[in-house]
């Protein structure tokens, strides 16, 4: 899932060495599982409540906290899909190309969107998310869930909802996948 | 990608992103607001020595809903009109601080020339009877939106090609994707020679409709046509417009196509344009979506030599 982050940073194209496991299969599938918990708890169910999973590695992060959701409410959430390539502010400094689809096939007006990325790291693809956003409605309340938060913020954001508190380096690289979580550094 | 000029710069991967990436600009444009801040900042100008709606309309709304700033000039309203030259033109042009100027002109090779003289991008917008690059990719898009491939199917481009700047751009990128094209016109109206082309010619319509997957009518070039190439107009519509009788001999599934603007009435019938598997409304609905993604791509996709950043954030 660090494909498009590694694609984008340089060297470009390098090959990311996993270093350390930080999550396996079954921290991975905890978290989310209690991420759900925190999203019911915090917004008194799930009326109104509606996941959106930042392309590309949220996605299918988005899906599974959907199903944690729906296992532990009952009830079916709408999720959705946000490319925010076309909305970063450093299209022309890195080759930015948007590369999966948006997909948000209900109003945002007066939901509650919670925005799911699978690593938290300069803050600026929520930026830019944060922004996308206004096209499709006015949303009551926009929340954050990640996986991991590796600091280096650059913005005033901070998630909601975190997985995994991981202190990086900034050369280093997270890779957040179906079977778990590792750290390590593109080469 | 710095500027696009013609087709045949285009690999199949080439256009195969170019594709991809109007998947995006289709859903940006049918959003309920459909703009995004992708090129905010930037300039794109159009320079139009010769007149046009839809393409400078497409390229324009293109433009706006990337969030560019556009700037247009007509030749009627310009300085042209006192004698400036073209290349002082365009040099004033730049130096007001464009990053895309979009060329037409009707003289062959235009876009190439101004290409050398600037730093911007630019796009050729049709030059003379040489090449419409962005017509081509639209007509690309279009058929893949309703056929998934060009791979193996079979095109007829019917008319003017001696004056058709499309037919040529289409020709390149029909065949690059895979497909099969034949030419049908009255010997007047083909170009003198056509070695090198991967075309075949039929000169009867009749002939290679029924076996046609798409019948793509040109636009009878009245205004470039300076000879008696036919003898009447309504000999031609006899024999090669597409007229209600002969729109039977298509595949049911087959697809007309035609560039615009259309003369009903003389190689298209007003109720074949209407007809369903008449793609061309939609040809124009893709034409600024793909105009997006060759905008995009020139100005904003790539990283401009001059801005220093960091490239991690």
């Amino acid at each position: 899932m660090a494909e498009r982050e590694r694609a984008a940073t340089p060297p470009y194209g390098g090959v990311f060495v996993a270093r350390t496991q930080v999550m396996d299969a079954s921290d991975l599938r905890r978290a989310i599982v209690r991420i759900a918990h925190e999203i019911i708890e915090r917004n008194h169910g799930l009326d109104n409540v509606v996941v959106i999973g930042l392309q590309t590695g949220g996605v299918p992060i988005a899906g599974r906290l959907a199903g944690a959701l729906k296992e532990v409410d009952g009830a079916e959430v709408p999720v959705g899909s946000l490319d925010v390539a076309l909305y970063r502010d450093d299209i022309g400094l890195r080759p930015v190309l948007p590369e999966a689809v948006t997909d948000i096939p209900f109003d945002l007006s007066g939901r509650i969107a919670v925005l799911v990325d699978d690593v938290l790291f300069t803050g600026r693809t929520v930026r830019a998310a944060l922004d996308a956003l206004t096209t499709f409605g006015r949303p009551r309340a926009v929340q954050l869930a990640v996986i991991v938060d590796r600091g280096h913020r650059e913005l005033p954001i901070r998630p909601d909802y975190v997985g995994k508190n991981l202190p990086t380096r900034r050369d280093e690289m997270v890779d957040v996948r179906e079977d778990g979580v590792d750290l390590g550094v593109v080469e | 990608m710095k500027s696009l000029l013609s087709v045949a710069e285009l690999d199949v991967a080439d256009l195969d992103e170019i594709m991809r990436l109007t998947d995006q600009f289709v859903e940006v444009s049918e959003r309920q607001i459909p703009r995004v801040p992708a090129l905010r900042g930037r300039t794109v100008v159009s320079l139009f020595y010769e007149e046009s709606t839809r393409t400078r309309l497409s390229f324009e709304t293109a433009a706006k809903r990337l969030s560019a700033d556009t700037m247009n000039f007509a030749v009627s309203t310009s300085s042209v009109k006192k004698g400036e030259s073209l290349r002082d033109t365009v040099q004033t042009i730049e130096a007001m601080g464009v990053d895309v100027i979009i060329v037409r002109h009707p003289s062959a090779g235009v876009p190439w020339q101004v290409a050398n003289w600037v730093d911007a991008a630019v796009v050729n917008a049709g030059d003379g009877a040489h090449e419409h690059p962005t017509q081509a990719l639209l007509d690309c898009y279009t058929i893949r939106q309703q056929r998934g491939s060009l791979e193996g199917l079979r095109v007829a481009i019917v008319g003017d090609i001696a004056h058709s700047r499309v037919a040529r751009s289409d020709v390149l990128a029909f065949t690059t994707l895979g497909a099969e094209v034949t030419l049908v016109a009255p010997p007047t109206l083909l170009p003198p020679s056509l070695a090198g082309w991967p075309v075949m010619v039929n000169n009867d319509l009749d002939d290679v409709l029924p076996k046609a997957d798409i019948v793509y009518l040109l636009r009878m070039q009245l205004e470039r046509q300076h000879e008696a190439l036919l003898p009447s107009l309504r000999e031609y519509t006899a024999r090669y417009g597409l007229t209600r009788d002969r729109a039977r001999l298509l595949a049911d599934d087959a697809l007309v196509m035609h560039p615009g603007p259309m003369n009903r009435g003389v190689e298209i019938a007003a109720e074949v344009a209407n007809r369903p598997n008449s793609v061309i409304t939609r040809q124009v609905a893709n034409g600024v979506a793909v105009r997006m993604a060759v905008l995009f791509l020139l100005a904003g996709a790539n990283p401009r030599d001059h801005i220093v950043g960091d490239p991690n954030g």
